[in-house]
């Protein structure tokens, strides 16, 4: 089998997340090194602190202190970390009921080896050295043989308090384009423009995408199309997008390439914006390194007849 | 009187641990028309069309739109989606077909997990404040849940490994697998959960046809009745929640009248052996119940396609007559969060 | 076996805005759904199932949220379903919680659509970019802008017509307290003054990137007649979808647009949509898919919309009222978009639209639309319940 093509997929944001109240003061908390929990209207108290009670539904703003301090309810052994997980070297991910609460807030616990770590043992907070007001605040748990700690009494309400959080989030993907388009690919590589002819209503599809979306059924008899093809409809640009390094204002146009049986979508250029219209004949102009034609240019033909184009706009 | 609806016909891909040849259309027509065929419908004859898949697993936003391209929705179809597995699809075009507006209905779901990281991407559907910034792996929540089951004396290792055992060995059985035979315990992936207890991690896609009363008897000689259908959700928060037990699961199969009745086989979507335990608990199956025979999820788990091949597979067991009653499993969310159950049966031979 | 008709006793949404920064994700949907619940006078312990819809995952950087959604939703120990079909999630949404009432496998269903856009880039979530295609060379305008050029060849509309659309749905806005953008001093001249971002498209004639949410409680007859404040009854409700992008399609005016309103019509017994309808909200992210879908649904002859928009029919004191509530153009949370369509229509045969109700209306109709124009979802609400 021939080489597959492929490529890495970034998705990349640093998410701005604002916080409800309840993880403000949460979150605020333990900032200032204070474990907030939310009470419920049965009195249970809730470990991190849900903004509603899982069971009513109610909306929760009772917050109480909880200690540093508390028992693993579960655990387990990650020998290999991952990115982004809390500890680097092999650690045991545990829920932990905390002094005072009710249910178990889950996290990382540092310890020598899965020999060292039980249901029931008891661990305290390792507070991370620098704190921002986020659950990564809490650098992990770690074993702890002491009387339970007794949290300080706190109203919740804090000084300068935490309103949102930047999360971080990064996936790396590996793309395949997969047959049709590979093949369309590979041919844009020779500079020659190749579509897909449906077998059941013979049109013709570029960039061709392995299915006949009217039919339902592959496409894959090859028809090279163009190279010369008709402006159908388009737009003129005046803002700058992102990433992207053309002067503005420039014409992004629908291009219904000769034997294609819809439009592609391109840029234009060799020619004033203004002067762009609907019908005009262009073909592609090519650039070293770039595997998809730079833009179109006009070819100097008479502009097509609105008619012979309107089924394709 | 409640309309009787019935899955007339399963199809599915060949599971495999990438397809990176394909894109996901080319992936999942031949499946779509595979299941067209088996019962001589086309796409103008099928009344409502639903379909399962997320953008999260290709890494691309709107990924559902392309595959449409492999439905041929022209004439323009009534159409719908979920971000969701195809099991909850199918939920939906059973409502629509209850309604009575709707006599044919196609599902399809599909997942290609091969692109990305699949333990990382699945750690975005957490609590995005709490949780997702740690990170948790979908493989970590499991052994939590795991450990909870050891401790609590639910299970053992040799009972873990026995259930991965029973399910590659049934999935030599089945033509799509991707993990069957011998598969070794293995090493801990995250203790206390070994490679052997964890689902292999692949692409594939799935389909299933319903068909409403008379229809339904037009269209397969043996159809597989729904006698009920049902999902529930329990709260997010695994520090909330028992681990141990899936009352979720319990109350849709109640909602579904699976304890009216005794089943003879069982598809439980447990993508972990810890999880089957779980299930069986909390859905009363007994030793004499035929549970995964297909392999189940740990022989083939394509996310968001593995749910509704549970139906399939256990409806497929009713057309052949290898099963009069069966109860089709599906999951969603860490550690069974959501879970569906459908009742199905065969008319009396 | 005959369908239980379908009420709207409950709409709630949230003050939309660019960025809500004073909520959580739950807190934003929980405003909404809040809303819908207190407008109907019930509790969370009366809602059996919930069906949560919104736009691709990417905004908010959630995978299926509606699974930590759950808590803040009411949801544990019911049936939740997650829907999206691109940008017209918000009424798709709303119509397969409706069509659970219409089993009767629910009494009382809680339907939500939400985005929270400034979690993230509305652009950088609508435009992954993906090896090996040329990236977007336009923006998000610029995909739409050709159509409209292609529309105003075809019909041979005045170039004018655009402003006059966004003049009057921002104009609307200001009776809208919900509305995310309040332009106090809009004029036409303003909106006419406005820089050509995608000529033909004035960025005046552009839709806001928005965080919002909307929530609506649907419920049968019986819940109906408990229903504190006059219900709105579902008479027709449909989706059609048709491919992202092939050989013949009308992207001017689609053709699954087209038969998703005329099964609508046929389910509601309308046979003239403009004499039939009193007012009308449906999905217009730039100022010219007014005129464009006047034609599509209905309400005017092919290359007739425009005349509608310039002869002020489509205005608030218009005979065909369109976006009483400023539209997608004044407030776009794109999951919830479609929804807040639905909604509006309803809250105007409920007489509960305050400053943008249009009186006396007794039938309207909620368009959503989404993907490359190829998804659509319509509802058509009244004052009475279906006949039957």
């Amino acid at each position: 089998m021939p080489d597959v093509l492929k490529a890495p997929l970034v998705v990349e944001f640093p998410f701005t997340r604002s916080l409800g109240p309840v993880q403000r003061a949460f979150f605020t908390g333990l900032r200032e090194g204070v474990v907030l929990g939310a009470r419920t209207t049965a009195g249970r108290v809730l470990v991190p602190p849900a903004e509603y009670d899982p069971d009513t539904a109610a909306e929760l703003h009772d917050l109480v202190p909880v200690a540093a301090t508390g028992t693993v309810t579960t655990w387990a052994w990650n020998h290999a970390p991952r990115t982004g997980q809390p500890l680097a070297r092999p650690f045991a991910w545990v829920l932990v009921r905390l002094d005072g609460a009710d249910t178990a807030l889950l996290h990382a616990l540092d310890a020598p080896g899965p020999d060292d770590v039980r249901t029931g043992m008891r661990v305290r907070v390792r507070w991370a050295a620098e704190r921002t007001g986020a659950i990564t605040d809490i650098a992990c748990f770690e074993p702890y043989d002491g009387p339970p700690e007794q949290p300080a009494a706190h109203t919740g309400e804090f000084e300068n308090p935490v309103t949102g959080i930047v999360a971080p989030a990064r996936l790396d993907y590996t793309y395949t384009p997969g047959r049709a388009q590979s093949d369309h690919l590979e041919s844009l590589a020779r500079r020659k423009i190749v579509g897909e002819r449906c077998p059941s209503c013979r049109k013709v599809y570029v960039p061709p995408r392995g299915a006949c979306p009217t039919c339902g059924v592959a496409t894959g008899e090859h028809v090279e199309v163009g190279p010369r093809g008709t402006v159908t409809t388009f737009c003129v640009v005046n803002i700058k997008a992102r990433n992207l390094d053309i002067e503005v204002p420039y014409v992004y146009a629908h291009i219904a390439l000769d034997g294609a049986d819809l439009a592609l979508h391109a840029r234009i250029g060799g020619i004033p914006y203004d002067h762009v219209r609907m019908g005009l004949r262009v073909e592609p102009v090519w650039t070293d390194g770039a595997r998809h034609p730079d833009h179109y240019r006009p070819t100097g033909e008479p502009d097509a007849d609105y008619d012979t184009y309107k089924e394709l706009l | 009187m409640t309309r009787q609806i019935a899955v007339v016909a399963f199809a599915q891909s060949d599971h495999r641990r990438t397809t990176d040849e394909l894109s996901e259309v080319e992936m999942l027509m031949p499946v779509l028309h595979e299941v067209l065929a088996r019962t001589g419908l086309r796409t103008a004859d099928i009344d409502f069309t639903c379909s399962g898949s997320s953008d999260y697993l290709a890494g691309r936003a709107f990924s559902f739109t392309m595959t449409l391209d492999g439905v041929g929705a022209w004439p323009p179809v009534s159409e719908s989606h979920v971000e969701m597995d195809g099991a909850f699809a199918l939920y939906e075009a059973w409502s629509r077909l209850l309604t009575g507006e709707a006599d044919t209905a196609l599902v399809y779901a599909y997942g290609k997990s091969s692109p990305g990281p699949l333990r990382d991407v699945l750690t975005r559907q957490l609590d995005p404040y709490y949780l997702a910034p740690l990170w948790p792996d979908s493989v970590a929540l499991a052994a939590l849940q795991a450990q909870a089951l050891l401790d609590a004396g639910d299970t053992d290792e040799h009972a873990l490994a026995a259930i991965g055992a029973r399910s590659r060995a049934d999935a030599t059985a089945n033509p799509h697998a991707q993990l069957a035979g011998p598969v070794p315990r293995g090493d801990h992936l995250v203790r206390p959960l070994r490679t052997g207890d964890c689902p292999p991690i692949g692409d594939g896609a799935a389909a299933v046809i319903l068909a409403a009363g008379d229809r339904a008897r037009e269209l397969c000689a043996r159809p597989a009745w729904i006698r009920g259908l049902d999902h529930r959700i329990e709260p997010h928060s695994l520090g909330a929640r028992d681990l141990t037990d899936s009352p979720s699961a319990r109350l849709a199969a109640e909602r579904a009248g699976a304890f009216e009745r005794p089943v003879d086989t069982a598809e439980l979507h447990a993508p972990f052996s810890s999880q089957e335990v779980v299930l069986r608990k909390a859905l009363r199956l007994g030793d004499e119940v035929c549970v995964n025979p297909s392999g189940g999820a740990l022989a083939a788990n394509p996310v968001m396609a593995a749910g509704l091949i549970r139906i399939g597979e256990a409806a497929a067991r009713v057309h052949r007559g290898a099963s009069d009653r069966a109860l089709a499993h599906a999951t969603s969310g860490p550690c069974l969060q959501q879970n569906l159950v459908a009742v199905l049966e065969g008319d009396p031979r | 076996m005959s369908k239980e008709p379908v009420a709207v006793v409950g709409i709630g949404q949230s003050k939309h805005a660019a960025a809500r920064r004073d909520v959580s994700l739950a807190g934003l949907v929980r405003e909404a759904a809040q809303r819908a619940l207190d407008d109907a006078e019930l509790g969370w312990a009366d809602i059996e199932a919930v069906v949560i819809g919104k736009a691709p995952d990417f905004f908010e950087g959630v995978m299926m949220p509606e699974l930590y959604l759950a808590d803040a939703l009411g949801a544990a120990g019911k049936p939740v379903l997650r829907v999206h079909t691109a940008g017209s999630v918000g009424g798709s949404t709303a119509l397969v919680a409706a069509n659970l009432v219409a089993a009767r496998l629910h009494g009382t269903v809680l339907t939500v659509a939400f985005e929270k856009q400034s979690e993230s880039n509305a652009m950088w979530g609508l435009s992954l970019p993906i090896p090996f295609q040329q990236p977007l060379l336009a923006g998000a305008g610029g995909f739409f802008a050709p159509h409209v050029r292609a529309y105003m060849r075809r019909s041979g509309a005045p170039d004018t017509v655009g402003a006059l659309v966004a003049h009057k749905d921002r104009r609307n806005a200001l009776k809208n307290p919900y509305a995310h953008l309040h332009e106090h001093d809009i004029t036409l001249e303003k909106v006419m003054a406005a820089p050509m971002l995608w000529d033909p498209v004035r960025y005046s004639e552009t839709c806001p990137s928005s965080d919002g949410a909307c929530a609506m409680v649907l419920t049968g007859r019986a819940g109906a007649a408990r229903a504190p404040r006059p219900p709105a009854w579902l008479l027709g409700g449909a989706m059609r979808s048709e491919p992202t992008l092939f050989a013949g399609k009308d992207f001017v005016s689609p053709r699954a647009g087209r038969d998703c309103a005329a099964d609508v019509y046929r389910q509601a017994g309308i046979t003239d949509p403009r004499r039939d309808i009193d007012a009308v909200e449906m999905y217009v992210p730039f100022s010219w898919y007014e005129p464009m879908w006047l034609e599509n649904l209905g309400f005017a002859e092919e290359g007739e919309g425009w005349k509608l928009t310039e002869a002020g029919v489509t205005a608030l004191d218009g005979d065909l009222p369109v976006n009483m509530s400023g539209g997608v153009l004044s407030t776009n949370p794109i999951g919830a978009s479609g929804m807040l369509r639905f909604a509006e229509a309803a809250l105007q045969v409920r007489g509960q639209a305050g400053e943008h109700q249009v009186p006396g209306a007794r039938k309207a109709l909620g368009h959503a639309y989404g993907g490359g124009s190829q998804f659509f979802a319509m509802w058509l609400v009244g004052a009475e319940p279906p006949e039957r």
